[in-house]
């Protein structure tokens, strides 16, 4: 099961969006264990920037919280740009009007930090599923 | 020492660390994301945990010390050292930094002070165990055996 899971798996992009390191490296990692190719940026302009590159991804993780541009703003434009991923938020504020408003940008899910290795899975299962 | 020794001293070290509530499941995570394609990768996440919560606490001192307490960027520094310390699972600087944030909500200054000294002093001794833990792991695998697993009861 857990082969062919790590099979599917390989076949998941994701796009990392933090502007803290720690989190970056942390996150970046818990996918490569998942199986997932992914890459990291540091701020909603950059998530932005990569998509206009001709990128793209199943799964972004956005962080709320970032300078340049937040992930509400990133996650406004991304969907503007007619990007269709699922966004997944990422924050550790969590203010029922925060979450609201986050959601309210587009997003499919919210998770709340600290990411573990089960919050991932439950997230990538929709992707699965979505197919 | 032999090997065997070293290895049970280390898992009885690691076990006490989140007994005594230095580190908490984030922590196991990271080690579980080690392995042999990524054999340093607790070091390094701790090492940018380090790096990062020196210059926070050195800015939250300066901005402490200011006349005028802008109490907004001071809870904009503990809320990104709230931040990385439960990425890397240091729970009692976390929880120093939550009880941080309130007073800063207060604006009371003279608490702030004092969250302050907390933070730094539950930093230096997650930093000094975390330290020694690390020694710990070099010298078993100086010695050329393999770092334990830890169990989930961590």
């Amino acid at each position: 099961m857990a082969q062919s899971n790590k099979e599917k798996s390989t076949k998941i992009t994701a796009l990392v969006v933090d502007d803290d390191m720690i989190n970056r490296t942390i996150h970046h990692r818990l996918l490569d264990n998942l199986g997932i190719e992914n890459e990291v940026v540091g701020n909603g302009k950059e998530a932005v920037d990569v998509h206009c590159s001709g990128k793209n991804f199943d799964l972004i993780l956005m962080d709320k919280d970032m300078p340049i541009m937040n992930g509400i703003e990133a996650t406004r434009k991304l969907r503007e740009m007619g990007i269709r991923s699922l966004i997944a938020g990422v924050s550790s504020r969590s203010t029922e009007q925060e979450i609201q408003e986050f959601m309210e940008a587009g997003l499919d899910d919210y998770l709340e930090k600290p990411l573990t290795m089960s919050k991932l899975v439950t997230i990538i299962r929709k992707i699965d599923s979505n197919g | 020492m032999e090997v065997g020794q070293m290895q049970r001293r280390l898992v009885d070290y690691t076990k006490s660390l989140s007994m005594e509530g230095f580190l908490d499941g984030q922590f196991l995570l990271l080690q579980q994301l080690q392995d042999e394609s990524n054999p340093d990768f607790v070091v390094e996440v701790v090492s940018l945990f380090f790096g990062d919560s020196d210059k926070l606490l050195n800015d939250l001192t300066m901005v402490l010390d200011q006349p005028n307490v802008d109490f907004k960027k001071v809870d904009a520094l503990v809320h990104q050292l709230k931040g990385s310390s439960s990425s890397i699972g240091a729970q009692r600087v976390k929880n120093a930094c939550i009880a941080f944030r309130n007073y800063c909500e207060e604006q009371n200054i003279e608490a702030c002070l004092r969250c302050l000294q907390q933070v730094n002093q539950e930093y230096c001794v997650v930093k000094n165990k975390l330290e020694t833990l690390f020694r710990l792991e070099q010298q078993i695998v100086g010695a050329g055996g393999s770092i334990p697993m830890m169990e989930m009861g961590f």
